[in-house]
């Protein structure tokens, strides 16, 4: 008898390579984010730790884990304590179906897509728990503004996936990936450049990064649902949002991107390239634009982002359709 | 376990008490500061929220009071002058102007006429670096990281370039009763000529950046209304005065010093929203960068301290004088009272930032939470020359 | 036709979004305007006019002795009272020296009592109440006070921001490191100031 079976052998591997690679992930990220603002601000950024600074961020994690995790009076402990990690935790089975290239993929799942975007969804729930715990009416504006943003987002993101998913009929990013070409016009941002941005753009607007970054918005809330949250309880709310950037950036490449494809040897690397270049532009957005204002961002969202994508897939459906 | 919480501690202190009266249901008492990062200091606002609309706000003020009024009552005249830089940290030059102008005025001081532009220049140069540091500092409120970051990049010319004369970069006490602590030379006065190019290449790329997109003009455009009635009432100077469109400024209105014989605009908009009282301050650095260049040019030789100028045991002869000057932030009043003896009798100082202050509950009002810290920025608080 | 011009319009200005990437990404790839200090350090260009703490200008015979004349005048006008200076006692004067005195005031001369070092024996200066206000460097008949540009100086100890400056002279010439002093710019002003002391 073989008790254990073969998938489950694989599954548990392949989280463990996933909580590295976001682990490792978040620690660069964290560095690239503060050199690009070093350097967007004529400042060198992180410099001393380490050459120019690279071992800053394992610094900085070390401080995070060696400060006391304090909880404010009178929260809710239970629900306090459980945010974070409910923000973490689901971060990843969404790294299973990523196909980094054809023969390194987690998991091989057809709905692939649906597994991703339902998970990322629980995003919203950890931020309600966060603010809603903590006791701190800062944390509640902030968590009441994470609910309606994470809302009124999902829609335009699922519509501008979908159109995609309608140009290949699969909802597997793997075939998603194989039904383009080698060449930056045989991508689907050619075919889909309307998709692509508001995919992007809802896709920041998910993660809360500047400017869409109003539930954290530190010159109104302070630091909104995070606001009590110290040593590794911020952590990890760090780090889930690094993960979602790199989630929504990798599903970005595997859709609209090319994925793995390239011109020359195609392979993880091209995949990882055109990654870290949305997540570079992710963070060139933060550094330079201001904040919007909530109801503005409702406003764009219900008023341009959902009637555009709702009209491109209509127009993707029509055309597949003749 | 239970607990039991002090039911004071919850009531919150008196301000919190008092404010509490009268509120509606379903409201949510905030306290925004003292300790708030867009309160710049240590302002505090109470709010009375309805989600995240602002129903009423209350500033608190008083966390940074410095007593200088009282201070004054025992030091010497020319001892307070270091008390002058340190009132409004921003604009400290103002500052200096106005306690030097009252009691010269006072004694009936002729200032030399080199002192008169060293002293223009320095104020202007010193209004540029406040007006920069508003910027960015503005910017951080409404989320934009970078533009502080650029501004303290010129900021750092004009403070290298005002450190030589004054030996200061911040607090400066530059002012003399009589003319000014330490002449410019050659080398400084090149410096600033080449600063006022060098800065006007700037202001565009800052224009691209910032005045242009999209995003902030959205935040800023008919965010807080403050209009020429709401200003009257409550004493408004300044930038606010002149975003709501009333070309009025203590330079030319009550013209003191050189600044008549010089040729620069006032600025105003007749929007009277918080873009307005923006627009006026990037063009005001455009006009004391023209202002600065002129002096520059027009500055005489000769003395820049009277002959016998004030010692610290000089004695102000009896009487009362007042000298008001146009400050970043708005008019700069100083009063000063002798009864002939070595320090003065009673200063009265007009912080424009106070008054700018009462403002921002009434235009608050009905606003979002966000309208509010946009607001409150766009008043250009510096709350130790509020609190005094 | 005026919603799709205000359509069109909010469409257009999306480009300012773009400009202001622009803006950031020349500034990531132009240089870099910081001083990276332990490795650098601003040049003394950059600290002309700086106020440090305050020192004593060392007189020109010894340089370990001060030019100051012990006169207070810094002490009184200073308007954060952060300068104690403190005179020098009249020395006891030798057996001889008694001697003779009795031997004069019994000749009925006037007698020519022993004049106390005009230095003064310690000068203390509180670093953490001076404001920088230059008053006492003005006001210093003799012109032996004046700021350092020492922008290094930090201390975790408040008692170091207590500072005998006429020790930490005699350091310095110890080891040889006294900066001379420029002579009193302004003599008609030092004449005044002399008597007024
Ligand atoms: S600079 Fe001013 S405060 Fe400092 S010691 Fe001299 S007189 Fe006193
Ligand atoms: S004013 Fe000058 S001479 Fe007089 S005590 Fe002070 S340092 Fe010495």
């Amino acid at each position: 008898m073989n008790a254990i079976p073969i998938e489950l052998i694989h599954i548990v591997i392949a989280i463990a390579l996933v909580a590295g690679f976001v682990g490792l992930n978040g620690l660069v990220l964290v560095w690239v984010e503060r050199k690009v603002a070093g350097h967007v601000q004529r400042r060198p950024g992180p410099y001393e730790v380490g050459p120019n600074g690279l071992l800053q961020p394992l610094a900085d994690a070390a401080k995070l884990v060696g400060k006391q995790l304090f909880t404010p009076d009178g929260s809710d402990k239970l629900v306090f304590w459980l945010a974070p990690i409910v923000s973490f935790l689901p971060v990843m089975p969404m790294f299973l179906p990523m196909p980094f290239s054809p023969f390194l993929t987690a998991m091989e799942v057809n709905v692939g897509l649906v597994l991703i975007l339902a998970f990322a969804g629980l995003n919203i729930l950890a931020l309600c728990l966060a603010g809603w715990g903590s006791n701190n009416k800062y944390g509640l504006l902030g968590a009441g503004r994470a609910v309606a943003q994470g809302v009124a987002y999902e829609i335009p993101l699922l519509l501008s996936v979908l159109a995609v998913c309608f140009m290949t009929g699969s909802l597997s990013l793997t075939e998603i990936v194989a039904a383009q070409g080698n060449w930056p016009w045989q991508w689907n941002w050619i075919y889909q450049p309307i998709a692509f941005i508001l995919y992007f753009t809802c896709g920041v607007a998910e993660t809360n990064r500047a400017p869409f970054d109003l539930p954290e918005a530190e010159s109104e809330l302070v630091a909104g649902f995070h606001t009590e949250y110290s040593g590794m309880g911020f952590g990890l709310f760090f780090l889930a949002e690094y993960a979602e950037m790199i989630v929504v950036c990798g599903v970005a490449t595997a859709l609209f991107l090319g994925g793995w494809k390239g011109p020359g040897a195609a392979g993880a690397w091209w995949f990882l390239l055109k990654l870290y270049v949305l997540l570079v532009i992710m963070i060139w957005f933060r550094w330079t634009y201001p904040r919007t204002r909530f109801d503005q961002l409702l406003n764009l969202c219900w008023k341009w982002l959902l009637p555009l994508s709702i009209l491109n897939l209509l127009v993707t459906a029509l055309v597949i359709k003749l | 376990m239970t607990r039991t919480i002090n039911p004071d501690y919850i009531r919150g202190d008196l301000y919190t008490q008092r404010f509490e009266q009268g509120k509606r249901e379903n409201t949510l008492i905030l306290n925004m500061g003292p300790q708030h990062p867009s309160t710049h200091g240590v302002l505090r606002v109470v709010l009375e929220m309805d989600g995240e609309y602002i129903v009423r706000a209350e500033p608190v003020l008083g966390y940074l009071h410095r007593m200088h009024e009282k201070m004054a009552e025992v030091k010497s005249y020319v001892g307070f002058m270091p008390n002058m830089g340190r009132v409004d940290y921003l604009h400290p030059l103002a500052w200096n102007w106005s306690y030097a102008g009252a009691v010269e005025r006072l004694a009936g001081i002729e200032v030399p006429r080199r002192a008169e532009f060293l002293r223009v220049i320095a104020t202007e140069l010193n209004r540029i670096s406040s007006h920069l540091l508003w910027w960015g500092a503005y910017l951080l409120d409404l989320g934009a990281f970078t533009p502080i970051m650029y501004a303290f990049e010129d900021r750092e010319i004009l403070m290298d370039i005002l450190q030589r004369p004054t030996g200061a970069r911040l607090t400066y006490s530059y002012f003399r009763l009589g003319g000014v602590g330490a002449d410019m030379d050659e080398r400084c006065l090149r410096q600033i000529l080449d600063f006022v190019p060098y800065l006007r290449k700037k202001l565009p790329v800052y224009k691209d950046l910032v005045t242009d997109n999209v995003i902030l003009r959205k935040r800023l455009e008919g965010v807080g209304d403050m209009d020429v009635d709401m200003c009257r009432r409550y004493g408004a100077t300044g930038p606010i005065l002149r975003g709501a469109g009333l070309a009025s400024d203590t330079r030319l209105n009550e013209t003191y010093s050189v600044y008549n014989e010089i040729d620069f605009d006032i600025p105003s908009f007749p929007e009277t929203d918080a873009m307005a009282r923006y627009m006026v301050r990037i063009r005001e650095i455009e006009e004391s960068l023209k202002i600065v260049e002129q002096a520059v040019a027009m500055i005489p030789e000769g003395e820049i301290l009277i002959k016998g100028a004030p010692k610290p045991n000089w004695k102000a002869p009896a009487g009362e004088a007042y000298f008001a000057t146009e400050g970043a932030r708005g008019k700069v009043g100083v009063w000063v009272v002798s009864d002939g003896g070595k320090s003065p009798y009673r200063i009265k100082l007009r912080a424009p930032g106070f008054s700018n202050l009462s403002l921002f509950a009434e235009a608050s009002q009905g606003t979002l939470l966000a309208d509010a810290v946009a607001i409150m920025g766009s008043i250009d608080m510096v709350i130790p020359e509020i609190d005094r | 036709m005026n919603a799709l011009k205000s359509f069109w319009k909010n469409i257009a200005s999306l480009w300012s979004l773009i400009v202001g990437l622009q803006v950031t990404g020349k500034a990531f790839c132009g240089p870099q305007v910081t001083v990276h200090y332990p490795r650098q350090t601003v040049g003394p260009e950059g600290l002309e006019g700086f106020r440090g703490h305050m020192e004593l200008v060392p007189s020109v015979k010894d340089p370990a002795i001060p030019k100051c004349i012990s006169c207070m005048m810094c002490a009184t006008s200073c308007p954060s009272k952060c300068l104690t200076v403190v005179k020098q006692k009249e020395p006891k004067p030798t057996e001889e020296q008694l001697k003779a005195m009795a031997e004069a005031e019994a000749r009925g001369e006037k007698v020519k009592k022993l004049s106390a070092p005009k230095n003064p024996a310690q000068f203390i200066y509180d670093f953490s109440l001076c404001s920088f206000c230059n008053t006492c460097v003005e006001n210093c008949p003799v012109g032996s006070i004046r700021f350092t540009t020492n922008v290094y100086f930090a201390t975790t100890n408040k008692a170091d921001l207590q500072m005998n400056l006429v020790e930490r002279l005699a350091k310095q010439a110890a080891s040889g490191k006294t900066v001379p002093g420029e002579k009193p710019k302004k003599a008609a002003k030092t004449e005044t100031a002399q008597s007024e002391a």
